[in-house]
């Protein structure tokens, strides 16, 4: 556990060095909540009584999924963890005296947050500026606060637990490109990153919500404008808690067949 | 020409090499044009309509988008890695060449795997043309093909745009996806959805309006102006400009390796 917490810090230190890609970023973002913004508000405007949530629950959740991107998007993975799965190397990351399991989460998980501290302030605090029909908004109340706060810690370990798994396929697969192909577009689909959830035919969405994808960006960022309250906010994170110790165990699973019939080639 | 057809084969040769793995960057594309095509088809499910377009109006769209995007990324990714280009020096030994820079550039990379994306956008495009209530005529047609090619001529104009840049920057823009990646996402509705200041951007400063919603509006009946159906034919002189810029950055180059 200890060397885990040393090495998140070491690759926490790792990932803030780029800031210059994140400020480019960051304008790119804006442009994209802004321009989503729009398109829902020309289609709140045609159809006003069948909008699935209401008009500013969805610019808040426009907003934090600009802003918290980089900490719950399904797609970035790092290519040198693949690597090291197909060329061999992650014998060398065996060597070392702590579990690839914990060594590679701590990692996943500092990649993000590093990421994200350097893109998160600008956009919430430009968005919570605007005027109203666009701004971003206060929760409800500090629970809701605090609710979103622990779903999204939540959301953090569940997106970590499902990337572990995309990089612990290739054990078995040798290559990541099929698997990349086709789960991320799909993937990004049902957790909701293209169009919420709510937006979606009735009943597929509620198919979706007990999805662990669903417990990625949909879960915190509906808690948090309170679109998801009271007792049906608890029962969404005890499904958060449920997928994420489900998906690290499916991981960790695949980690430990994986090394079983793993065969590194070379002296 | 006929060289570019030479090398045409040769990139096609070395992309069949690995037929698997060009097999799933194809389906790769294709679904992920396919989850941004389910989205559009969900919310018109709910909502039924935007600004009055139906379905089948905005799939026509959603369609030439598709297309011309994926045309342009298929035909001129070279400009897409050209940060790399400049960094590494390697721009010195094109300048050596006996043949022109955006020849060689346009030569170095074709990317056959768009081909998933384009065949997305061309199922969406015959669905657009099936089910919106357009009374086709030679000369509608004729329209929809310009759009098509308008756009690939615009898309292409700013990945040459987006290569000129890295002479002043030496770096890829992240921004400049705003105006491709972003382009392609939400150009799959007619730009009038985003209000007026949106559609004057669109139509003075990077010239979208020109293949999409002013012809799109001739096809649909909603004006009979000329000028509309023309509008097209406009789009590619968005190419002088990103040309300009080019050559300026061509004169300022300087070489950075040895």
């Amino acid at each position: 556990m200890r060397a885990c917490l040393a090495f998140f810090r070491m690759r926490l230190v790792n990932g803030l060095q780029y800031r210059t890609a994140a400020y480019a970023g960051i304008f790119t973002q804006f442009f994209w909540g802004f321009m989503e913004i729009q398109l829902y508000g020309a289609f709140y405007r045609e159809n006003p009584e069948n909008f699935p949530m209401e008009f500013s629950h969805l610019v808040s959740y426009i907003w934090l999924r600009q802003a918290f991107l980089r900490l719950l998007d399904t797609w970035s993975t790092e290519q040198e963890l693949f690597d090291m799965i197909l060329n061999g190397n992650v014998a060398y990351e065996l060597c070392r005296p702590a579990s690839l399991y914990g060594m590679w989460f701590a990692r996943n998980v500092a990649l993000r947050l590093s990421s994200l501290a350097l893109r998160c302030w600008p956009i919430l605090l430009v968005a919570a500026l605007l005027p109203d029909p666009w701004g971003l908004r206060l929760p409800p109340s500090a629970g809701a606060f605090a609710a979103a706060v622990l779903s999204m810690a939540l959301a953090l370990g569940v997106v970590t637990a499902y990337i572990l798994i995309i990089y612990f396929s290739c054990f078995f697969t040798l290559s990541s490109e099929g698997t990349r192909a086709v789960m991320m577009p799909l993937v990004g689909l049902l957790a909701g990153e293209l169009i919420p959830l709510p937006f979606m035919p009735d009943g597929l969405a509620k198919v979706l919500s007990w999805l662990p994808f669903a417990s990625i960006s949909n879960a915190p960022l509906r808690i948090y404008s309170g679109d998801i309250a009271g007792a049906e906010a608890a029962g969404t994170m005890l499904l958060q808690a449920f997928w994420l110790v489900a998906l690290a165990l499916l991981g960790w699973w695949m980690q430990r067949r994986g090394m079983r019939r793993l065969c590194v080639q070379g002296g | 020409m006929k060289l570019y057809l030479h090398f045409f084969s040769m990139h096609l040769k070395s992309r069949m090499a690995y037929k698997k793995s060009f097999f799933f960057s194809v389906v790769g594309q294709f679904l992920s044009a396919f989850a941004a095509v389910v989205t559009i088809w969900f919310l018109f499910a709910r909502f039924e309509s935007v600004r009055g377009y139906t379905l089948g109006e905005c799939m026509l769209c959603t369609g030439v988008i598709l297309m011309s995007f994926s045309l342009a990324e298929c035909f001129f990714r070279g400009f897409d890695r050209f940060s790399r280009v400049v960094r590494e020096a390697q721009f010195d030994r094109l300048l050596l060449r006996p043949r022109s820079l955006i020849f060689q550039l346009i030569c170095q990379e074709i990317d056959f795997a768009r081909l998933g994306k384009l065949l997305q956008g061309a199922l969406m495009l015959g669905y657009g043309i099936a089910v919106s209530p357009v009374s086709w005529t030679p000369a509608r047609a004729a329209v929809l093909a310009g759009m098509v090619l308008g756009g690939t001529a615009v898309f292409a104009s700013l990945f040459l745009l987006y290569a000129a840049l890295c002479f002043f920057t030496l770096e890829g823009l992240e921004f400049m996806n705003v105006f491709t990646d972003g382009a392609r996402e939400f150009a799959a509705y007619p730009l009038d959805v985003y209000g007026t200041a949106i559609l004057k951007f669109c139509t003075y400063i990077v010239p979208y309006a020109l293949f999409q919603y002013y012809p799109l509006t001739y096809l649909l009946g909603r004006t009979d102006s000329p000028l509309c159906a023309l509008a097209p034919l406009a789009a590619p002189l968005f190419a002088l400009p990103c040309w300009i810029v080019w050559r300026v950055g061509v004169r300022k180059y300087q070489s950075a390796g040895s």
